[in-house]
């Protein structure tokens, strides 16, 4: 399971699933133990998921025919 | 000459309401100028309709004229869209108007219902071709003005609800005649693009003219047709414009648009937290409960006094030592007692004690016992052993013994 392949919401489907299976109480010990690495390591990746953003704001600009991003300055009036 | 039946003015009135009430009156849209223009007490709305050369009476009943956008007054030309009926009481024909559409805006109202009608039996607006929003975008793309008001309002909601969003303001005309080819190419261009998760389609309020970029019908397949969902803002509340229902999700506004796109950040992270905590939390009660069990069958006796086994062991040796002591001992006496009465058996067979009751041996010098007079002669010494000590005896008479 690669944390690019995987998004936030698969992510923390798999982690619902198995604090599901957790709560089942049905697992043996071993499991449980393991289930837990699991979902710690899913809760790191979806947290990890969701700081993965850089906060830009930017904008599509055509020069030359070709197009460009821009950092977007926002203007005060219209 | 036939004398004409004579009818009354009811049943005049009857058939000319029967003549007018006819299919080809129903559901008619005439354009012309309001006159006499009066918004009744009662709610309903009573008007003359002009132009240079005719007038027609008018009325829009109060359940129809709630939902007017504007307020009709003289001299406002207008689309009534209604149906031809009789006013008996007063022998008048009129119109009850369904609908009222400001002039201009009637016509492209009926554009924009053709247009809508079209596409919708096209199956541009089928539900099923709705793509669902993705839970959390990577980036988010807004196609709007980039100086407009509708670019502020959808970057501040993103920034409150996702401070670190990666946003994209991909600039676009969102009025007049440039407007759809631009917005077109905006789409087209995010299209490309690999990074976008989600577009905004934004434009801020305006009047039906400045929105009609948005009911451009190449605009609406554009949307459509682009791979990645879109959601649409355009305007407020009560406006809703082709591009809305062409588009996966339709927002009243910019920001209701944005808010739409981006997921609150608190929220999803109060999730994650809350299922690392029920992780923690089960796993913790997994371990007690395991725990529990263990301390259960190692609190039994055996596992808690090992010792109490070895010693019971030891007692029961010791019980089986102290057996066997009494077992000896009991020997012991038995045959200390046997002994003691073979001692006392010995001690009445020993010669001593004979002597002690007053028997004394004769020995001859040579240490045999004397038992018959034939065995010494007279004048032979022997010893006389008594209880204590002994004599020294010679023999003078008795002796038989033949001297040799």
């Amino acid at each position: 399971m690669s944390e690019q392949e995987i998004t936030f919401e698969e992510a923390i489907k798999d982690l619902e699933e198995v604090v599901r299976k957790l709560e089942d109480g049905t697992v043996s010990l071993d499991e449980s133990l393991q289930l837990f690495e699991k979902g710690v390591e899913l809760a790191r990746l979806c947290r990890a998921k969701l700081d993965q953003f850089e906060a830009k704001i930017e904008i599509l600009l055509e020069r030359n025919g070709e197009s460009v991003t821009e950092p977007f300055a926002q203007k005060e009036t219209e | 000459m036939n004398q004409p039946q004579v009818i009354t003015v009811s049943e005049l009135t009857k058939m000319i309401k029967a003549s007018l009430e006819q299919p080809q009156f129903h559901n008619i849209a005439v354009e012309g100028e309001i006159s006499n223009f009066k918004h009744h007490t009662s709610g309903h709305m009573y008007f003359t309709l002009k132009d240079e050369t005719s007038r027609i009476k008018a009325v829009m009943f109060r359940s129809r004229n709630a939902r007017l956008t504007f307020v009709p007054q003289d001299g406002d030309t207008v689309i009534v869209i209604g149906s031809l009926g009789v006013y008996e009481p007063n022998g008048e024909y009129q119109i009850y108007v369904d609908q009222m559409l400001p002039q201009g805006v009637g016509a492209l109202h009926m554009q924009f219902e053709a247009l809508k009608q079209k596409l919708a039996q096209e199956g541009l607006f089928a539900a099923e071709r709705k793509r669902k929003l993705p839970f959390l975008p990577r980036k988010i793309g807004i196609i709007t003005s980039p100086t407009g008001a509708a670019v502020r309002d959808c970057i501040s909601v993103i920034r409150r609800r996702y401070p670190a969003m990666d946003i994209l303001v991909i600039p676009a005309i969102v009025q007049g005649e440039a407007g759809p080819p631009s917005i077109i190419a905006a789409l087209e261009l995010a299209a490309g693009r690999s990074d976008l998760d989600v577009i905004i389609l934004a434009r801020g309020g305006g009047s039906i003219e400045e929105l009609w970029s948005f009911n451009d019908e190449n605009v609406a397949r554009a949307i459509a047709a682009c791979p990645i969902p879109v959601v649409s803002g355009v305007g407020h509340e009560t406006d809703f414009t082709i591009a809305d229902f062409a588009a996966d999700l339709r927002a009243p506004t910019p920001s209701a648009a944005a808010e739409l796109a981006v997921p609150d950040y608190r929220d999803l992270a109060q999730m994650v937290d809350q299922y690392m905590k029920q992780l923690i939390m089960t796993v913790e009660k997994t371990l007690h409960e395991k725990r529990q069990a263990v301390a259960y069958l190692t609190e039994r006796r055996v596992f808690l006094r090992p010792e109490e086994r070895i010693q019971r062991e030891q007692q029961r040796i010791d019980e089986l030592i102290s057996t066997i002591s009494r077992i000896m001992a009991h020997r012991f006496s038995i045959t200390k007692q046997a002994l003691e009465n073979l001692a006392g058996k010995l001690d009445s067979l020993s010669p001593l004690a004979v002597l002690a009751r007053g028997y004394a041996v004769c020995q001859k010098m040579d240490q045999s016992v004397v038992t018959d007079t034939r065995q010494v002669s007279c004048g032979e010494w022997v010893t006389v052993r008594l209880k204590s000590g002994s004599l020294l005896c010679q023999v003078e008479e008795g002796g038989t013994k033949t001297l040799e």
